[in-house]
């Protein structure tokens, strides 16, 4: 059994909003939905599939669902944090292949920005969980524990807050082609280096942005797909896994990706180097770092050298990453950014970049990402799509 | 010293009941499989490196070494948080206290310190220099 070719994304749609002080994050998901319905060619009532995550009001799917008067036969609440709908792609296309629905719909939207949540702050993550009472008291922020795995790195294999630099400067070129990017201005090393440390290694520069905003994608059958008038975004394969503290054997030099990354690459029969374009999850530097390390692009330990030099950057870089600009310089709506990685896969792979930055024959991409905290217990999802 | 943040008290439950009642002795217990022999982190009633019902709590030196640390610098009090791998095995999340913020590094010996925490919570595991 396998997802290979038996879905395909048929739309894809970013909210452009960055702050949104007027509107609820319920109205954010279905502005959202309908985007991508649009893009697709399709309307509510095409849908038979609902999937959301944790960033979805009330409770489960249910809520959403209802709001947008949906009928459904398939839903999935899927919660592993920022890397959720990637996750969701696969799941809707093992879902497809099942049978269980034919049009799946994927929406994510929050407030953040308007709420005042940013990664600086320590929240709890589940008042009940297991680990919240010996952690939550360390005032650990979600920029402590992507910190920290920095730190290790560092350590460990001797990169340079130079080369996590690097990753923000190639993001931030893309970034000035994208009129809905929170920051357009170009940026160099030395004024990433230069930036106010927030957490010691990394600087103000080396964390995304907080933004308010949404995304919805809107997955199908191939019949479906091949009736629209959309270019055809096949879905190739997937992975998916999770890390935490192994017991108290705590290694911060490594993901999740080792275990979903191999798995995709596998199921889609495809290799590293057969990636034209990457969507990476770039909650911090550190993150894009790591992932590219464990999905195989150069050896571990060796992503400072790999990132450095612009070698992410469209046009220039043998692995153009992020080419909306990204979490980093872009959109990081509801503190979760799987979904608008996956958004701007599908623009590369459908030839609708901007054209300052769209790989030329692009045919297949990855995305990639990562949920919860990378320093402490984290999801991964990994899904690779190809230009049919 | 600079003043230091406020730690909020952590919410016990049954099955970590006596970590924090031991704390308010000053004794530092960490949880080990008779089974297969290994302690671990956090404390848990089932073993996590092989999921054996037969743990028990067990005194432990409170002496470590840092394996990573990062030290907020984005709030009103500064403050390191950290893992530690203790001397008997297993990597805890916490914080390094009393020390040098400019200087606090991988590698460091340190060992454990309690802290009062909000309202009347149990003392809090933390770690300064050795």
């Amino acid at each position: 059994m396998t997802i290979k070719g038996k879905a395909y994304i048929a739309g894809a749609y970013e909210h452009p909003t960055r702050l949104a002080k007027d509107k609820s994050v319920a109205q954010l998901h279905a502005e959202s939905a309908l985007g991508a319905l649009r893009d697709a060619g399709l309307t509510k009532d095409d849908v038979d599939g609902y999937f959301c995550a944790g960033d979805a009001p009330g409770l489960g799917p249910l809520a959403m669902a209802d709001y947008m008067n949906l009928t459904l036969r398939h839903l999935d609440s899927t919660d592993v944090g920022g890397c959720s709908y990637i996750a969701h792609v696969a799941h809707a296309a093992e879902a497809i292949a099942m049978g269980k629905c034919r049009v799946a719909l994927i929406t994510l939207a929050g407030r953040p920005r308007s709420e005042g949540h940013s990664g600086a702050v320590p929240r709890v993550r589940g008042a009940d969980a297991p680990d919240t009472q010996w952690e939550f008291p360390t005032g650990i922020a979600t920029v402590n524990a992507y910190a920290m795995c920095a730190a290790r790195h560092m350590h460990q294999y001797g990169t340079t807050s130079e080369q996590l630099a690097w990753i923000k400067v190639a993001a931030s070129h893309h970034a000035q082609h994208n009129p809905h990017a929170m920051l357009r201005d170009v940026v160099t090393v030395e004024q990433v280096v230069d930036s106010p440390l927030i957490a010691t290694p990394l600087h103000r520069l080396d964390c995304c942005v907080v933004s308010d905003g949404g995304g919805a994608l809107v997955v199908v059958s191939p019949e479906i797909a091949r009736s629209l008038k959309r270019p055809l975004v096949k879905v190739l394969g997937a992975g998916e896994s999770m890390k935490g503290q192994m017991g108290g054997e705590v290694d911060l030099t490594y993901s999740a990706a080792v275990r979903s990354g191999p798995a995709a690459f596998a199921e889609a029969g495809v290799k590293p180097t057969d990636i034209k374009y990457a969507s990476i999850y770039d909650s911090f530097t550190i993150t894009v770092l790591m992932q590219i390390e464990d999905l195989g692009f150069c050896e571990k330990g060796q992503g400072g050298k790999f990132v450095a030099d612009g070698n992410l950057i469209s046009g220039t870089g043998k692995l153009p990453f992020n080419t909306d600009g990204g979490g980093l310089c872009n959109n990081h709506p509801a503190n979760r950014g799987g979904i608008t990685k996956v958004i701007e896969a599908v623009r590369q792979l459908r030839g609708e970049a901007h054209p300052a930055v769209q790989v030329r024959s692009c045919d297949i991409a990855l995305v990639h990402g990562t949920g919860g905290l990378l320093g402490s217990r984290h999801g991964a999802a990994t899904l690779i799509m190809e230009r049919e | 010293m600079a003043k230091e943040r406020a730690i909020p008290a952590p919410l016990t439950n049954p099955e970590t009941e006596p970590f924090w009642a031991a704390a308010r002795e000053g004794k530092f217990l960490i949880r080990a499989c008779t089974e297969c022999g290994k302690a671990h982190w956090y404390p848990r009633a089932i073993c996590p490196h092989c999921m054996s019902e037969k743990t028990e709590w067990r005194e432990a030196s409170g002496r470590g070494t840092i394996y990573s640390v990062s030290v907020m610098k984005r709030a009103p009090e500064v403050y390191a948080v950290a893992y530690v791998t203790l001397e008997e095995g297993p990597t805890m999340m916490t914080n390094i206290v009393e020390c040098d913020f400019d200087r606090v590094a991988i590698g460091d010996r340190v060992v454990v310190t309690w802290r009062p925490t909000q309202g009347d919570g149990p003392p809090y595991p933390q770690f300064r220099p050795a």
